[in-house]
């Protein structure tokens, strides 16, 4: 089987985070792979493994990302992508993203794309679909269970909290929501073998695109971090009492309902 | 010069690090108060290939270097130390010794099931009568066909209840009334072993801490670890290799110290203010972060001799010395910062004193490290 994975390098939002200039101060942060393509990746391990074949991580961004690719790589993967738009694209949005990758993945005859739900730091949750669309494949995002048979699939995706089974058929792109699987950690031999596995770079050039037919349609206007939350408040007196204090804070204070 | 970790090594420290934070930090403090030994850690770390880390693949490891071994150790220090001198010892104390002067044969039977994790490594060196003086070595083993019959009594030799074989020092000659000493691979199950584990210890609980009686037991003399009489000189060679272990365990503990110290500071107010608002706070911290980055680098010095196949004794001495003792030094002023928070188990600084100690006893004494580096510096 023919898989891909498609990862994105992300900064750890459990670590601290700094904006200056609006922009996210990538000097002391954390890089990680977007955990939720961390089930992408272990789910490819998993059937790679039960079916056989063959798994590629595809990145798109800057150099830096071969970190987290060599740690797919370690995990388990086979082969690498690095699609670097450091020196021909400034902004990426989720057009620009999904065009590229679709542009990359359309001659590779693909049986399974896995990609995360969604990234922890943009959340749009629209790369995984919009790939899809663009190769005319099957989709199904925020999966939680995956069974292939031949090349019928059998999905159970997450519906806030309702789950739903779905029926398909191969090729498809899942998208993978937490609850998939347990990502395993690098082994040891994993690490010390990356190094020697396929790691591919390529440039828009490689792929025939032409920058200005994937600019980004999204302009960022201003990022800010979350204001500090305030120490809570705890009402008293009668219930009766606290539930219309409640109500009218909600309404005059907080201006939510 | 370069003081950047290789991109293997940055692997390997982002990966051991979640998984001390993930699986081996919660059960840290409950470990020590039941005494639990972290088998179940050890599996994963077994499934994660960790338990070979700097031995050969042919032999079952993972062939990484010495400062991989450091920055596990350190981590899994960090979380638990108990974990930490278990990993250490198998490491470099059990696996280290086979490595170095087994045979083809001795590896592929001893070896290989220490790399694999399917049995723990250790080694007993350490008597009743023979601690810094490890030449007071009582533990004879005499000829008798083709085996070796061994007596005697070891004290204080960790992982044993869990390996499967070990080698362990013996006196296998008189010459001119001088001891010949030699090691000898002694499989744990043999008759006349016993192997007793009831110690009652100041800290690192979770650590299997046992006695060896041997009364006749016998094995094959195949089973002469290298060659005969190098014995003492064998162990010296282990226990260089061993130090940086030890050291690595130090950061780990001090780093964890130094953690708490800081969270906690920055949390706790008094007089209206935090606690590391005060002057005298922010001194201590500093000095903690100083010291801690110190013997870091040390410890990194030491393996990357140690991989260039460079001496290193001196260094190696060096790290742990220096490393235990600032270690000891950070956890009680950790526990200083917290007052009485620090002396209650929850708050786990207390637990770091008690199982930093040991780094200032176990693979020689701090006294006897300040003995070998003399003698490196030629006085
Ligand atoms: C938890 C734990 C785990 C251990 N694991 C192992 C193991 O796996 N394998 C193993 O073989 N051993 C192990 N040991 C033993 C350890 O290595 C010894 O305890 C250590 O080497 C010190 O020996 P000793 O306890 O006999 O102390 P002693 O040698 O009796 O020392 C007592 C004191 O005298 C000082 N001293 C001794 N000689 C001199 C001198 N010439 N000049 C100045 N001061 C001196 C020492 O520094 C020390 O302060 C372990 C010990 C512990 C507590």
């Amino acid at each position: 089987m023919n898989i891909y994975v498609l990862i994105k390098r992300t900064f750890d939002t459990e670590e601290k985070i700094a904006v200056s200039n609006g922009k996210i101060q990538e000097d002391g942060a954390e890089f990680i792979i977007n955990p939720y393509d961390e089930y992408a990746i272990e789910e490819a391990i998993q059937v790679r493994d039960e079916h056989g074949g063959e798994v590629t991580v595809v990145t798109m961004g800057e150099e830096e990302a071969e970190k987290q690719l060599r740690t797919a790589l370690a995990m388990g993967a086979d082969k690498a992508v690095l699609i670097n738009t450091e020196d021909d694209l400034e902004e990426l949005d989720q057009f620009t993203v999904a065009s590229v990758l679709a542009e990359y993945l359309k001659d590779k005859e693909a049986d399974l794309i896995l990609a995360g739900n969604v990234a922890i730091d943009g959340g749009s949750g629209q790369v995984g679909p919009r790939v899809a669309e663009r190769l005319g494949i099957n989709c199904v995002t925020t999966i939680t269970d995956l069974k292939i048979d031949g090349s019928d699939v059998t999905i159970v995706r997450d519906m806030e909290g309702d789950s739903e089974t779905i029926k398909t058929s191969l090729p498809l792109l899942v998208t993978a929501q937490q609850g998939l699987n347990e990502p395993r950690y690098p082994s040891l031999p994993g690490i010390m073998k990356a190094k020697k596995k396929p790691l591919e770079e390529l440039e828009l050039d490689d792929l025939d695109i032409e920058e200005d037919d994937v600019e980004a349609k999204v302009e960022t206007v201003e990022v800010y971090l979350p204001p500090k939350k305030e120490a809570g408040r705890i009402l008293e007196g009668d219930l009766s009492d606290q539930v219309s204090e409640l109500a009218s804070l909600l309404r005059n204070e907080a201006k939510v309902i | 010069m370069n003081f950047d970790l290789t991109q293997e090594q940055e692997m390997i420290k982002k990966t051991i690090r979640e998984f001390a934070d993930e699986v081996v930090a919660p059960g840290a403090i409950e470990r020590d108060r039941t005494k639990e030994f972290p088998i179940e850690i050890f599996r994963q770390l077994a499934d994660m290939g960790m338990m070979g880390l700097p031995f050969e693949e042919k032999y079952g490891g993972a062939g990484a270097d010495t400062t991989s071994f450091a920055i596990v150790t350190e981590e899994l220090s960090r979380a638990c130390a108990s974990t930490g001198i278990t990993y250490s010892a198998h490491i470099s104390l059990g696996g280290a010794p086979l490595n170095l002067f087994g045979t083809e044969e001795q590896k592929e039977k001893y070896l290989v099931p220490i790399a694999t994790g399917e049995s723990f490594g250790a080694f007993g060196l350490t008597e009743p009568n023979a601690g810094s003086d490890a030449g007071g070595t009582q533990t004879r083993a005499v000829e008798d066909g083709d085996d070796w019959v061994i007596n005697g009594s070891k004290v204080y030799i960790t992982n044993a209840s869990y390996a499967k074989h070990l080698a362990l020092t013996a006196i296998t000659d008189m010459k001119d009334g001088k001891k010949e000493i030699s090691a000898i691979i002694v499989p744990t199950d043999a008759e006349g072993f016993t192997i007793i584990d009831n110690y009652e210890k100041m800290g690192l609980n979770a650590s299997n801490t046992t006695e060896l009686v041997l009364e006749n037991v016998r094995v094959p003399k195949e089973n002469l670890l290298g060659k005969r009489g190098e014995g003492f000189r064998q162990f010296l060679v282990t226990l260089d290799g061993g130090r940086i272990g030890i050291a690595a365990m130090a950061v780990g503990i001090a780093q964890a110290a130094f953690n708490r110290a800081l969270q906690y500071s920055k949390e706790r107010k008094q007089f209206g203010k935090s606690l590391s608002e005060f002057q005298v706070t922010q001194f201590k911290l500093a000095d903690m972060a100083m010291k801690i980055e110190l013997a870091r680098n040390m410890v990194y010095k030491a393996a990357w001799l140690k991989d260039q196949g460079r001496p290193f004794t001196k260094e190696a001495s060096m790290a742990k010395l220096y490393a235990s003792e600032i270690a000891t030094d950070i956890a009680n002023q950790a526990i200083q910062i917290h007052g009485g928070y620090g002396y209650m188990k929850e708050y786990e600084v207390e637990r770091y004193l008690r199982d930093t100690k040991l780094l200032e006893i176990g693979e020689g004494t701090s006294e006897v490290q300040r003995m070998v580096i003399a003698r490196q510096i030629g006085v």
